[in-house]
């Protein structure tokens, strides 16, 4: 009953905050927005009882990804200068589209019907974060995606760095 | 407990929207914003699955370990672009982004 309640409301939040992230032409109002529906995502995985990842999706996407948002929507913008109208002049067409999606998946899921079809969840071991740790580093778990997973992070961040630094001539340009 | 449909459905809404930023937003942050939406819609799915099909199992769980990693790469790398974009255009608006067109 609680759980129920606690979904709803976290969904209705959630949606709320979504649709102010793409519909809010102030940017950093978008970007709070999104740091809300990041907030509802944890609860959400909370409530899934994968304790875990909640805990890294606060880490991970409110205090590294949102932050890194903001701080580009700062950089990226004259100062005092108004916002202006943030679409497209197809907005209609992105409508459409996202509309049709949405519409068409909610009705696959009702024809499909899992609650009915699939068998009752199992209860989640209470071992299983330690579970997580260990298949990570487990040379028969997955032991290879997560060093791909490393070396990609590590490849992302050289290339982040060598793309917006830009060379001596940019920093002399920027600097003028 | 919650049905998994429940899941599934705001998991669709949430991704609905995010394409929706993606398709109809002018500035390039806010795409980004859009992306991000979706990456939330799809972890939220994969979790849901994880834990009412295979609460036993880890793999689940490990697929979204990954699609975190991916997803900071990702923006790392694209906010990185955008500031390069900036620095040459004077704008992060992909509509001011014109080299390849004549």
């Amino acid at each position: 009953m609680v759980t129920t309640f606690v979904f709803l409301l976290t969904a209705v939040v959630m949606l709320v905050a979504a649709l102010i992230a793409v519909l809010k032409d102030n940017l950093v109002h978008a970007a709070m927005g999104l740091v809300v529906t990041l907030f509802g995502t944890a609860v959400l995985f909370v409530l899934m009882e994968a304790y875990f990842l909640a805990v890294a999706q606060v880490v991970i996407y409110v205090g590294a990804i949102a932050i890194l948002i903001v701080f580009s929507i700062m950089l990226t913008r004259r100062v005092g200068a108004a916002w202006g109208a943030q679409t497209n002049p197809t907005w209609p067409f992105a409508l459409l589209v996202a509309g049709l999606l949405t519409v068409l998946v909610t009705r696959m899921v009702r024809a499909w019907a899992p609650d009915q079809v699939l068998p009752a969840a199992a209860a989640v071991p209470a071992d299983i974060t330690a579970r997580l740790g260990a298949a990570l580093v487990d040379p028969n778990g997955y032991v290879v995606p997560f060093e791909v997973a490393s070396v990609l992070l590590l490849a992302a961040l050289i290339g982040a760095v060598y793309v917006a630094w830009g060379g001596r001539k940019a920093e002399k340009e920027t600097h003028k | 407990m919650i049905p998994l449909s429940w899941y599934l459905v705001v998991a669709a809404l949430l991704f609905g929207i995010g394409v929706y930023g993606v398709l109809a937003r002018k500035n390039a942050v806010a795409i980004l914003i859009g992306l991000e939406l979706m990456f939330n819609a799809v972890l939220v799915n994969v979790l849901a699955f994880w834990r009412y099909l295979q609460p036993g199992e880890t793999a689940g769980l490990v697929f979204a370990v990954v699609i975190f990693a991916v997803a900071a790469a990702e923006v790392a790398v694209g906010l990185a672009l955008f500031i390069a974009v900036y620095r040459k255009f004077g704008s992060s608006d992909v509509d001011d982004i014109n080299l390849l067109k004549w």
